[in-house]
């Protein structure tokens, strides 16, 4: 347990070599995880629990941490391992001596050792573990000193002696303070000087603009890149002959070669349109979107080790109170844009329902997943700025406009920002690639079964005709309102299973780009896909669930229809 | 609020939640910060207290009363 953003998650890593995620700005972690140090009959349970700064939870990820505290005093042979941020002695011992007032033994792991002497600050661990009367063990977890002496002291955790007055906690750990840490006064870095410009207005909001262009520009470039100069060569040159060649083994025409292969066009495999299992069931997320996954967490990664994010949030705030939000909601709305389940699971840093609700709902209806980015880009590259900028522009109106109306209709009120804001920090590179390796890994054992089965599941419905009869039924609807051919129907319908996949059966209709472009507006703000439709009814219930649903399926025909008219 | 500068906060006007916030980030009465920034429109407020950044909204910000 400790404050937000002092490396709980990394120690925790090093104990249990469980991977967690953990970055430079506090909210990262929002649900807790476990793990185990040893085994059989030496294992110790090991549970990573969000930051907080007292006992007296502000969020629900807080309350998380409260809860777990409270899990394992009632466990009775639980400790804690308090995870104390040496640059900030003063305001992190707040929280260790309230956890030394409860009944279990703690230990405190003093991490960021290295950062507080680079900062002129030192700290008599052995003095400060006499005056606690618990052991002080100093660390830097991200090179994994002092992991091993901590370990080894488990054992020695004590339960809280030390007594004070609650109301004069502050006094003592003033006191305290005094007794074991010096400080060399440091003038203002070069470094330092740099940070103040990012989050000046005048030269930060510059900064950041320029800053959010880049990062569109680079993942893209990356994205391409790897589609053009890997994967579309290797899907080409070598899966091609080789499912050609399968392709011929099989009865033409049979139910196997269709789920398989899907259909030859022009006498030949199009990974786009043949929707076979080993042909665009892998292709999508091999060749389409993983390009686009591993250069957007690629990018991510850098924003959140480097501690730039909360800075993005402060110059942002204004914006986002237009929509009911303060600052740090680009947290969940940026983890949205790689994946709409990890974006709402977010939402948890925000303080209230009211702000929970909104911000899950607008990420639901106008923020596209990178799976589903990436196919767009895919259909709609070839038309350049034309094709994209539409949607894009469309996309954040409708964020900004619905927003706003949630500002106004939902009842409450919107809390401001009141965030800490870490220190700039080097991404360490190592840290980083584990990080970006574990989204994709993450993003890998979801979406491939999703997607396989997904293409098994739209082959049967055609075979069975179950896509043209509903078609039937609905695309008068659909075409009318969205000026969409019948068989469009089915990317919607799909769209409910895998956004990706919904996009990458729009390829076979031969849309002009007018059409391509209101089919993706209406494809990402119509349904979340299954995933994100449970965890949005596991994080808010199913009644909120459903009040998004109606506002999702409404605000979707209406931007699709009048799309439609206006383009 | 004073402007760039640093100050000591004498009292803060709010109710026991908003006091407690406050106080787990360090800002209590008798504690020294220094403002950094404020955005512009009445954006988030940027001070430092101890040895920490911390972007406080306008509204919460202006209830910490600082002699300079």
């Amino acid at each position: 347990m400790g404050n937000p953003n002092v490396g709980k998650s990394v120690i925790f890593s090093r104990l249990t070599g469980v991977r967690v995620i953990a970055s430079n700005y506090p909210g990262t972690t929002v649900e807790f995880c476990q793990g185990c140090i040893g085994s059989g009959v030496n294992k110790i349970e090991v549970v990573d629990a969000p930051g907080t700064y007292s006992l007296e939870p502000n969020s629900p990820a807080e309350k998380v941490a409260v809860a777990i505290l409270d899990r394992a005093i009632a466990a009775k042979d639980s400790i804690v391992i308090n995870v104390v941020d040496a640059t900030n002695l003063e305001r992190n011992l707040n929280l260790t001596l309230q956890l030394m007032k409860k009944e279990i033994p703690v230990l405190i792991a003093l991490n960021l050792w290295d950062e507080a002497k680079h900062i002129g600050i030192s700290i008599d661990a052995e003095n400060l573990e006499k005056v606690l009367g618990i052991p002080v063990i100093p660390t830097v977890a991200v090179t994994g000193e002092g992991i091993k002496e901590l370990v080894s002291r488990l054992g020695q955790a004590k339960r809280g002696e030390y007594n004070y007055v609650d109301d004069e906690r502050w006094h003592e750990v003033g006191r305290i303070v005094d007794k074991v840490q010096t400080i060399k006064h440091k003038h203002h870095t070069i470094g330092e000087r740099l940070g103040d410009l990012t989050i000046h207005p005048w030269t930060g909001i510059p900064i950041a603009i320029l800053v959010i262009a880049a990062l569109f520009f680079i993942i893209r470039l990356i994205g391409e890149g790897l589609i053009s100069l890997l994967t579309d060569p290797i899907f080409n040159n070598i899966w091609r002959p080789l499912m050609m060649r399968l392709s011929d083994m099989l009865v033409s025409g049979s139910l196997i070669h269709k789920i398989i292969i899907g259909q030859l066009i022009d006498g030949s495999i199009d990974f786009g349109q043949s929707f076979g299992i080993l042909t665009t069931g892998l292709y999508v997320p091999f060749g389409a979107v993983l390009p686009y996954i591993f250069a957007f967490y690629l990018v991510l990664s850098v924003l959140e080790d480097s501690g730039y994010l909360p800075r993005l949030a402060v110059l942002l705030d204004n914006v986002l109170h237009v929509i009911g939000l303060h600052g740090m909601a680009i947290v969940p709305m940026l983890l949205a844009c790689g994946c709409n389940v990890p974006g709402v699971m977010a939402t948890r840093i925000l303080e209230t329902k009211r702000e929970r609700f909104i911000a899950a709902t607008l990420m639901s209806i106008s923020i596209p997943c990178m799976a589903q980015t990436a196919m767009v880009f895919g259909l709609l590259g070839k038309h350049g700025l034309r094709g994209l900028l539409p949607v894009l522009v469309t996309l954040f109106a409708v964020w900004l406009i619905t927003g706003n109306l949630f500002k106004l209709l939902v009842k409450g009120e919107s809390p401001e920002i009141f965030t800490e804001i870490p220190a700039y920090r080097l991404p360490h590179l190592p840290t980083l690639m584990k990080k970006v390796w574990m989204r994709i890994y993450w993003f890998l054992h979801e979406a491939v079964p999703f997607v396989l089965v997904g293409v098994f599941f739209v082959n049967l419905l055609y075979a069975f005709g179950i896509i043209s009869f509903l078609g039937n039924i609905i695309g008068p609807f659909t075409a009318r309102a969205f000026g969409l051919p019948f068989e469009a129907v089915g990317a919607l319908l799909i769209g409910f299973f895998r956004k990706d996949l919904a996009v990458g059966m729009l390829a076979p209709l031969g849309l002009n780009v007018k059409q391509l472009i209101v089919a993706c507006v209406v494809l990402t703000m119509s349904f979340p896909c299954i995933a994100t439709f449970a965890v949005f009814v596991r994080e808010l219930g199913v009644i909120d669930m459903i009040k998004a649903a109606s506002i999702m399926i409404t605000s979707a025909f209406l931007v699709g229809s009048l799309l439609n008219l206006i383009l | 609020m004073e402007s760039g500068t640093k100050g000591k906060v004498i009292e803060i006007q709010g109710g026991r939640g908003l006091c407690a916030r406050f106080n787990a980030m360090g800002i209590r009465p008798g504690v020294k910060i220094t403002k950094i920034s404020g955005q512009i429109m009445r954006g988030p407020v940027i001070i430092t207290v101890g040895a920490t950044q911390v972007a406080i909204g306008f509204g919460m910000a202006s209830r910490i009363f600082v002699e300079v």
